[in-house]
């Protein structure tokens, strides 16, 4: 009966399903082999706690409201510097690609500048800001700054000179072909730019946290840490890798939605 | 657009006169039927010269075409067909002399050019696209009606909600045909529309552009590389060389005109012997 039914569904119908689960596979594998490994002392639970010691640890700390909290905080502090920075990078993209005074003006400072590795900055930060929201907050949006704001120029110069031509033929006003033309033509880019961005994000957050902070999950790591609490240093490690997942995955989803016109994103 | 067409007429009977003196009575007898209702818009270029820096790409071209006339400009590459064309279309600024589109005042929605690349907003659905070429009307209330209108002309109606990644060459390079057709321009340039085509399709092609200046009346200015495809669709191919019209040959053949018939291939011969002695010269 069940047999009859599913040959009767569409294929398309469970294609995606079975795609959403085969990538979590190989995850799974691996928290098994490990759980397996710890539980017969194949790996000293000293080096790597099992699993369900992390889950365990994660459970005590969702109760105690700990977890939650620091998860905040950093989602928190990821989100708004990701935002100052990627708009400040946007708007000087738009700028620099649009304007040659403007590019002339900024260009190459900003070039000169992201040669400075941002987390060398990181003594001169505290020093400014002390251990302070505002001195993670300036790291990210530091760090985003140059993706979105190198990927939004680059869209922008990139854009077909063909279609632009055509824009102006047909009547477009400046806001009309920068509406139509410009901005969906830098988009692709732009996207690639915000990609980098997420990536870079948490890198900086997670640096920045466990060098100067007093909450956030990377300031919980340090704190097991000095407590000798593994299966917390674990777990925050889990949870990075966790919360940079779904900032790939949202960006994806934002990217098909407004990228489906493009054929790498059709009929998938 | 009254007055303009009024003036417009008497000239054109004297230009069609003067062309058409001695032969091809069949043929001037159907396009004066169809001047009558004809929205072509003449076009007098006089002592027009162009250069990019050293290089003299024009160097006074004089020509008049009627209303409504069908031109078709050859000459071997690079020898400023584009630029005449992009003159024309006023996407590049005259060095002297002059072109002037009868005594109409012209809009921009007038005068419409498509080139060999369709030009397609890739991220805009095939209807947006067509709305594009309305020009200042894009945002009235019925830019969709006349933009699907345009969609039919060209067959492809039922294409108006696809995404132009998806459509064959052939299909995009209709779908910037109905883009330029939508504002009803009154002057149509053509930059090699058909040269990144297959020869069916061109073929194809060819017959739909014929139909549509028909049933719109707009004065065609074609450049190609195919001397059949001139000798096909046009009244009038004009040979240029040395930045000057170096032959003007009237095409005195009754439409429709059977593909390969004597009368075109001869037509086609001598033409392309000029092109041909032109090239020898060089
Ligand atoms: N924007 C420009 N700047 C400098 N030179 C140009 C420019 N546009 C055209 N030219 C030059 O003008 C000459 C004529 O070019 P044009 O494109 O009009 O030739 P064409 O007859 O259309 O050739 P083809 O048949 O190959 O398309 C060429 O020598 C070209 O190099
Ligand atoms: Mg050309």
């Amino acid at each position: 009966m069940s047999l009859i039914d599913s040959v009767s569904l569409p294929r398309n119908f469970r294609l995606p399903r079975v795609d959403g689960l085969v990538q979590w596979i190989v995850p799974l594998a691996i928290i098994a082999i490990w759980q397996v490994a710890s539980v017969t002392g194949f790996v000293p639970v000293r080096v790597l706690p099992a699993p369900s010691d992390v889950a365990l640890a994660g459970w005590k700390l969702l109760l105690s409201g700990e977890l939650i909290r620091n998860i905040w905080v950093s989602f928190w502090r990821a989100s708004i510097g990701f935002l100052i920075g990627g708009s400040i990078g946007f708007a000087f993209g738009l700028a620099n690609g649009l304007s040659q005074l403007s590019a002339k003006l900024t260009d190459t400072t900003l070039q000169m500048v992201r040669n400075v590795p941002h987390l060398a900055l990181i003594p001169l930060v505290i020093l400014w800001f002390g251990i302070d929201e505002s001195a993670k907050l300036f790291l990210v949006a530091l760090g985003v700054f140059f993706p979105i704001y190198l990927n939004t120029l680059h869209g922008i110069r990139t854009v077909d000179p063909q279609l632009i031509e055509m824009g102006r033929i047909y009547g477009m006003s400046d806001g009309e072909l920068f509406r139509r033309v410009i901005f969906p033509g830098a988009l692709p880019s732009i996207f690639v730019g915000i990609r980098f961005a997420l990536g870079i994000m948490w890198l900086t957050l997670i640096v920045a946290e466990t060098i100067a902070a007093s909450s956030g999950l990377g300031y919980m790591a340090m704190q097991a840490r000095e407590f000798m609490l593994i299966d917390v240093v674990v777990l925050s490690i889990l949870i990075y890798a966790l919360l940079g997942k779904l900032a790939d995955s949202a960006s994806r989803v934002l990217e098909r939605l407004t990228l489906s016109w493009h054929p790498a994103f059709q009929k998938r | 657009m009254q007055t303009a067409l009024r003036t417009s007429l008497p000239e054109t009977e004297l230009a069609s006169r003067a062309n058409f003196a001695p032969a091809a009575r069949v043929a001037r007898e159907d396009r004066q039927e169809r001047q009558v209702h004809t929205s072509g818009l003449p076009l007098s270029i006089r002592g027009l010269r162009k250069s990019f820096g050293d290089n003299e790409v024009l160097r006074g071209i004089d020509l008049h075409i009627p209303a409504g006339q069908f031109v078709a400009i050859v000459g071997k590459s690079g020898c400023g067909k584009s630029t005449l064309l992009r003159l024309i279309a006023g996407l590049e600024k005259i060095d002297a002399g002059s072109i002037s589109f009868g005594d109409a005042a012209i809009q921009p929605e007038d005068i419409r050019v498509m080139f060999q690349e369709p030009r397609l907003l890739p991220w805009a659905r095939v209807l947006s696209n067509v709305e594009v070429g309305l020009g200042r009307d894009r945002s009235s209330g019925d830019a969709h009606a006349r933009a699907e209108k345009a969609l039919t002309e060209v067959g492809l109606v039922d294409k108006r909600d696809q995404w132009p990644s998806v459509l064959s060459g052939g299909q995009k390079q209709r779908v910037a045909l109905a883009r330029a057709l939508v504002s009803r321009p009154r002057v149509l340039a053509f930059d090699e529309p058909l040269g990144a085509l297959d020869a069916l399709t061109r073929i194809s092609m060819q017959r739909l552009l014929e139909r549509v200046w028909r049933d719109q009346g707009f004065t065609a200015i074609l450049v190609t590389h195919d001397v059949a495809e001139a000798v096909a669709l046009a009244d009038r191919v004009l040979v240029i060389d040395e930045g000057r019209v170096a032959h003007d040959v009237m095409v005195n053949v009754a439409r429709p005109r059977e593909r390969g018939s004597a009368e075109l291939a001869s037509l086609e011969g001598s033409i392309l012997s000029h092109l041909l002695s032109a090239d020898d010269r060089t």
